[in-house]
């Protein structure tokens, strides 16, 4: 079986800049919905209490809802996964330190409905939140340091900031989405755009790693002409892989349940966009940045990437 | 060309055998047992107690399925639960006779069914997270500040007596905040009392200070005695968080250091939070201290501490109380509930070494005077009793008051589990239910299962003998995968499941590569063996890239506690698997196909006839 018969290179850069521009408008979309409307943080950040209850029958969430108004909790619960299974979500009371909410909760819906079963509690002081997202950003920052360190030293550094330009701007568009629906945003979801960051920049390797090898192929080519082959050598590839990813990534959606749901959502949007971004958007930065065959042809200590000698497997 | 030496085969053969090995416990699920462990720091494991288990075992006619001791104690198998929670009965009526003072503790628990040769060889199945199994986490923040407020009210209170015993008159010992103040009327008593200081408390810096009134000693603690006071703090902490989890009968509690002043408590499998956050949260602490008689009898309580104080009629009175204090907490090494010559009920108590002979020089001084005894919990100080010191005693003793029977009972537990050095408060807590995790392992499990499903149909499709091969080597790698897990005992949460997942989605990638390199050699008419030599080389260049980007991202995400940790730890581990089978192991089985043969007409890897 064969998806891509692809007979002629085709001629992707000539149409880089619509690509740069299409990118540049979802990247403004996404930074203006991340700064007008803001993510949804899951508890884990801004701290508060979150209880999921199980019931034998399906769950009258509005009845929860007005119990626990009654006994004086500011709370929101909602149906998670099954009808059966109510998620209630308390934010941090300015004085309340201790985690003894959830028992008291329990107390209430019990005596509204006894068959009420507690199947998860977490209750996040603020301190913790704070640290988390200080984590979570010092992470992204070195990660994005170290690709950018370790596509200098093997390749050069225009494909360095290339990478981490076009993959920092998936990462942008993937919380622009969540921003723009109001998904949680949680520490898998958090995991999950990392992921992709490490994911796409992979994929701009594969792309970078052809261009490379063409620029000592092809002598004669132009830079354009270049990445134009290197890009149709790997697109049939590129496509396979992903789309393996994607089966992987989808069956996660589908029996994953609530607790993986967002989580594999981020990586959809993320293993589409790295596609794009790879392919799209971080071979017109290499060629605007001004990447040339003589980069890739210094004897002296290029040597050792000589094409006849392979790496020992 | 695609031949590899036969060493090379053996060692592939022998790192999947050990794969293999050490995923099997993985598969034998979980049998009821009984864990035994040592109550008190006095008290050993030994063979003995292994003796006295069986003896216990066979009394009862309860059949054990196996018996494993290590050094946290000793552990039985059974073959249903039934058996499991009678023999847990067996064991601690045989080991524990006196139920008030257990010695040791004995607790419900999972083991894995695989058979003892594996388990001696250490293979373990994976050590599941709390969101897989159920239980509860706590993160406790130690209030290190009070620790250290506490260390020096003592300082304040051992320079009000060492002054007075050297006659170096000073006009008032006062603490405010972390420094103590003492007030002079003359600058030669005040030089007196700083030398004195300088040469016999290391902990204290010393300034000369004038408010306008009084001359002044201000003394602040040192940084390295603060830094020493925070460290015992938290692992004096850390001790009685251990003592206290043992009489909840845990079985594999984790109780850990995070950071300079936080730590984890993790009880897995425990569904009572309420009970369990009682018995972890109490601060309770004792303090033997002096009644101030005057104060009663004059009214005027300057200097003295007032606490309520319980009466056997019922009411609650004040009682004024000397500052200083003789002996606490953690000097009471044991404790049990009992009852008085009376049949009121008290708490019989010892004390160590040291608390002892403070006691008794402090009892001999004071006889017919008034002695407290101070409860603190949260914050707040009751006096449980307060009784006239009859004659002189020392380490053994008796604590009356107006207590219940049950009060007895909690008091001498929470005296017997040790005081907290510094208050602690909960600021994250997660608990799970059995359930919950259980629905977990099968989600996570069949959303893995599916996927690679999925990839491996689709490879075997499109790839032909080449996607088959491509498949064995991302199910070596799952096993791989798995057999480190299992090996390193690394935590495997839901995150983690997901990590496993992803993982094998992103290691195809590999393959394809490679496989794809394969057929554009053929297009470019390469014979078929020189293809395949020449597709994994020129692959490997750009796999070994694109798996160090990935790792970059996957350990800077170790940073990141909680979920995200428990996703990057098993991502990392995948990609180092990934390389060894996309590379390794498909290549070896590419050889054993094609390698050996003499003459290869065309590959199996699906359409290469266009150009």
């Amino acid at each position: 079986m064969e998806f891509f018969k692809i007979r002629r290179t085709i001629p992707f850069m000539r149409y880089a800049l619509i690509f740069n521009v299409i990118s540049l408008i979802t990247f403004i979309a996404a930074v203006f919905f991340l700064v007008h409307r803001g993510l949804n943080y899951s508890i884990e950040f801004t701290g508060g209490t979150l209880i999921e209850v199980g019931y034998h029958d399906a769950a009258k969430v509005d009845a929860i809802r007005q119990a626990l108004e009654k006994a004086g909790y500011k709370a929101e619960a909602q149906n998670f996964g099954s009808s059966r299974e109510v998620l209630i979500r308390m934010h941090l009371e300015a004085n309340q330190s201790s985690s003894d909410v959830a028992q008291k909760v329990m107390g209430v819906l019990k005596q509204q409905d006894p068959s009420a079963e507690l199947r998860r509690v977490e209750f996040v002081g603020p301190q913790v939140g704070r640290e988390l997202v200080d984590l979570g950003l010092v992470a992204l920052l070195v990660t994005a340091v170290g690709i950018v360190c370790y596509l200098w030293l093997r390749f050069e550094w225009r494909f360095g900031v290339s990478g981490i330009i076009a993959n920092l701007h998936d990462v942008v568009i993937i919380l622009g989405f969540f921003a723009f629906f109001q998904w949680e945003f949680s520490l898998p979801v958090l995991a999950a755009v990392l992921a992709v960051l490490g994911y796409s920049v992979n994929e701009s390797v594969v792309v970078f790693d052809r261009v490379r090898e063409n620029f000592r192929k092809m002598r004669k080519a132009s830079t354009p002409e270049v990445i134009d082959s290197a890009i149709t050598g790997v697109i049939s590839r590129t496509i396979i892989t992903h789309g393996c990813t994607q089966m992987m990534v989808t069956t996660m959606l589908i029996f994953g349940g609530q607790a993986l749901h967002y989580f594999a959502l981020a990586l959809t949007i993320g293993i589409l966009f790295g596609i794009y971004s790879s392919v799209l958007v971080a071979s017109p930065l290499v060629m605007w940045l001004g990447a040339k065959r003589d980069q890739f042809i210094k004897p002296t200590h290029r040597g050792r990437r000589d094409e006849h000698e392979g790496a020992v497997v | 060309m695609n031949r590899f030496p036969t060493w090379k085969y053996a060692l592939i053969a022998l790192a999947i055998a050990l794969a293999f090995l050490y995923t099997l416990p993985n598969f034998f699920g979980e049998s009821p047992a009984v864990q035994v462990a040592s109550a008190k720091s006095t008290v050993r494991m030994d063979p003995g107690v292994v003796a006295r288990i069986e003896q216990a075992l066979q009394g009862a006619n309860l059949p054990a399925s196996g018996l494993v001791m290590d050094p946290t104690g000793v552990r039985v198998r059974f073959a249903d639960t039934d058996t499991q929670l009678r023999a847990k009965d067996a064991i601690d009526r045989a080991l524990n006779p006196d139920p008030k003072d257990p010695a040791f503790s004995v607790a419900l628990n999972l083991l894995s069914a695989s058979p003892n040769w594996l388990s001696a060889i250490h293979a373990l199945p994976m050590y599941l997270g709390l969101d897989l199994r159920g239980g509860v986490h706590f993160l406790l923040q130690v209030d290190t500040a009070a620790a250290i407020t506490k260390r020096v009210e003592n300082l304040a209170a051992d320079l009000r007596t060492q002054l007075r015993d050297k006659n170096i008159r000073h006009g008032g010992i006062a603490r405010e905040g972390q420094t103590v103040r003492i007030r002079f009327r003359e600058a030669a008593t005040r030089d007196q009392g700083r030398a004195y200081i300088l040469n016999n408390i290391a902990d204290l810096n010393v300034a000369e200070r004038d408010d306008g009134q009084n001359l002044l000693l201000v003394c602040t603690v040192k940084p390295e005695f603060q830094k020493r006071v925070m460290e015992t703090a938290l692992q004096q902490n850390i001790q009685t968080l251990h003592k206290r989890v043992n009489e909840l009968g845990v079985a594999e509690p984790v109780i850990q250091q995070q950071g300079a002043d936080r730590i984890v408590v993790q009880l897995p499998g425990v569904q009572d939070t309420s009970r369990a956050k009682e018995i972890l949260g109490r601060t309770a602490t004792l303090e033997v201290r002096l009644v101030d008689e005057e104060a009663m009898r004059t009214g005027s309580t300057f200097g003295d501490d007032v606490f309520p104080e319980r009466r056997r009629d019922g009411t609650i009175g004040q009682v004024p109380v000397k500052k200083q204090v003789y002996v606490t907490g953690d000097q009471f090494i044991g404790a049990s509930a009992t009852f008085d010559q009376d049949q009121r009920p008290a708490v019989a108590v010892e004390l160590d070494d040291a608390g002892g002979r403070t006691m008794r020089q402090v009892t001999r001084e004071n006889v017919k005077h008034l002695m407290a005894i101070i409860l603190f919990e949260k914050g707040k100080g009751e006096a449980i009793s307060v009784a006239t010191i009859q004659s002189e005693f020392g380490s053994r003793f008796q604590i009356t008051g107006a207590f219940t029977p049950n009060e007895t009972r909690d008091l001498s537990l929470l005296i017997r589990a040790g005081s907290l050095a510094a208050p602690m408060e909960i600021i994250e807590e997660r608990t799970v239910g059995p359930s919950l995790g259980r629905d977990n392992i099968s989600k996570g499990f069949h959303a893995t299962l599916w996927g690679f499903t999925a990839i491996v149909v689709f490879m075997s499709i499109y790839y032909l003998v080449f996607g088959l091969i491509s498949s064995l080597a991302l199910a070596v790698n799952l096993l791989l995968l798995i057999a480190l897990l299992s090996l390193l005992q690394a935590t495997l949460t839901l995150p983690g499941i997901a990590a496993i997942a992803l993982t094998l989605g992103m290691a195809i990638d590999s393959n394809v590569l490679i496989n794809e390199r394969i057929r554009e050699e053929l297009r470019g008419g390469a014979t078929p063996q020189a293809a395949i030599a020449a597709g994994y080389e020129r692959a490997w260049n750009t796999i070994f890239d694109s798996n160090v980007t990935t790792l970059i991202v996957g350990l800077s995400l170790l940073m990141v506690p909680g979920a995200v940790r428990g996703f990057a730890v098993v991502h990392c581990l995948g990609i180092m698997t990934s390389m060894f089978s996309a590379v390794l192991v498909s290549r070896a089985l590419v050889n054993l196909t094609y390698g050996h043969r003499r003459r290869v007409a065309r590959l199996a890897i699906g359409n290469t006839t266009w150009k």
